[in-house]
């Protein structure tokens, strides 16, 4: 048996697997870019919760339309603008993190656009978790979502993160805006109403094993410490991934304020 | 019939245009295509940018493009900035070297050129080049064509 798991796994492309527990999200997404831009190699990171509270935008993720950004402000909650498209999250211990970071050639015959890389990770999951697809590609089971991703690409080399709602706190939710490009799912719908819990399910640690499971019959997974030395090399890599200034929302803010109260002012009711 | 086939291809051959054998992506007989999907309007040393409607039509609609600064420098074959469609971020990988004369500002309201017009309206850069014999290395219409067949074919 041993033996013929091992000539299975012949011929599989390598993947790097590094495992976080608690790892603050910003620290995260910037491992995650540099992995991505730098490195040659296919990685998966996973991550089991982050330590705080924090929003993380996509990477056109404007304040003003996605946040509230008063008691954001007041309750000192971080907001990080991420590399990969997408849209906002607010994460914390009870979400579970998956990347994967793949050269072109990883996955045979996988185009290098957006959906098609999107129908191939969700295969990962979909090999044991049934779930399906809404056209905007969340992960939903039946109307309710327990799931979202986003993804970058760049020649020759993508990557696909996903945060997953192991459990989530309904007053953190307060803290977001409904956005404009709402998928048809969940307009005019509170954040309750249809997103759905993963451990009303199963167990985190059964989530994350099932998944590293599945990934391993497309790849050779190798375990690699997540506190071993990072490329020392003399190039130090400066993400675009970063924490917003308390400045910058506040601009937002009053620039916010300062457009609702022309428009009022020149309405005719 | 007939008479409506040979009246669209005397439109297609005066508007510089191939049609794919699928009907589906254009492409123009006086521009010069990288194989990361980008193409080149070269006039004197002075080149347009933008990606083509291949990559429009496999990336979905565009929601946002990241244009570079004007003044920066490109590189051909290094990225210079990205649109964002479907959740996902792509890299434009720049199809020649020089420095960045304009950037198209319209697409920061109407990042949807892209996919509407990504041969005029959408275009991205303007660049003054740097080495234009680099424009030998990119590919021509018709082979730009085929290797789109044969990119597509493949997955």
């Amino acid at each position: 048996m041993g033996t013929f798991l091992e000539a299975r796994k012949v011929g599989l492309p390598l993947m790097n697997l590094v495992r976080f527990k608690g790892l603050p999200i910003l620290q995260q997404l910037h491992l995650e870019e540099e992995l991505f831009r730098t490195s040659k190699e296919n990685w998966c990171i996973v991550n089991d919760g982050t330590n705080d509270p924090t929003i993380v935008m996509g990477v056109s993720g404007k304040p003003a339309e996605l946040l509230e950004i008063k008691p954001v402000l007041h309750d000192e909650i971080p907001v990080v603008r991420r590399f990969t498209g997408g849209g906002t999250v607010i994460v914390d211990q009870g979400t579970i993190f998956v990347t994967f970071i793949c050269n072109q050639d990883a996955v045979p015959g996988l185009q290098p656009y957006p959906r098609p890389i999107m129908s191939w990770s969700s295969l990962i999951y979909d090999q044991w978790l049934r779930h399906q697809l809404t056209p905007v590609i969340d992960y939903v089971f039946g109307d309710r979502k327990f799931g979202g991703n986003a993804q970058s690409i760049t020649k020759r080399r993508w990557l696909h993160h996903t945060s997953f709602l192991w459990d989530y706190e309904v007053r953190n939710m307060s803290y977001l805006k409904l956005p404009k490009r709402a998928p048809e799912y969940r307009l005019a719908r509170q954040h309750s109403e249809f997103i759905w819990c993963l451990k009303d399910y199963l167990s985190r640690l059964t989530f994350i094993e099932r998944t590293v499971n599945a990934l391993g019959t497309h790849f050779s997974l190798k375990s690699v410490d997540s506190e071993a030395n990072r490329d020392s090399s003399a190039v130090k890599f400066v993400p675009s991934t970063r924490l917003l200034t308390r400045q910058e929302l506040e601009e937002a803010m009053s620039a916010a304020d300062s457009k609702n109260s022309l428009a009022e002012s020149i309405s005719p009711y | 019939m007939a008479s409506r086939l040979m009246w669209a291809s005397r439109a297609a051959s005066k508007l510089r245009i191939s049609v794919f054998n699928r009907g589906f992506a254009t492409v123009l007989k006086d521009l010069k295509y990288a194989d990361s999907h980008e193409w080149v309007k070269v006039e004197g040393h002075s080149a347009t940018v933008g990606i083509t409607d291949h990559a429009q039509d496999h990336l979905g609609d565009v929601v946002y493009v990241e244009l570079p600064e004007e003044g920066s420098t490109v590189t051909q074959g290094n990225g210079f900035g990205a649109v964002e469609s479907v959740k996902a971020t792509s890299d434009i990988i720049s199809p020649v070297s020089g420095k960045v004369v304009k950037v198209n500002q319209e697409l920061s309201d109407s990042p949807g050129l892209v996919n509407l017009s990504p041969y005029e309206k959408g275009w991205i850069i303007k660049v003054e080049l740097s080495n234009s014999s680099e424009v030998e290395q990119l590919m021509d219409s018709d082979k730009y064509s085929k290797f789109c067949e044969e990119e597509d074919a493949a997955h």
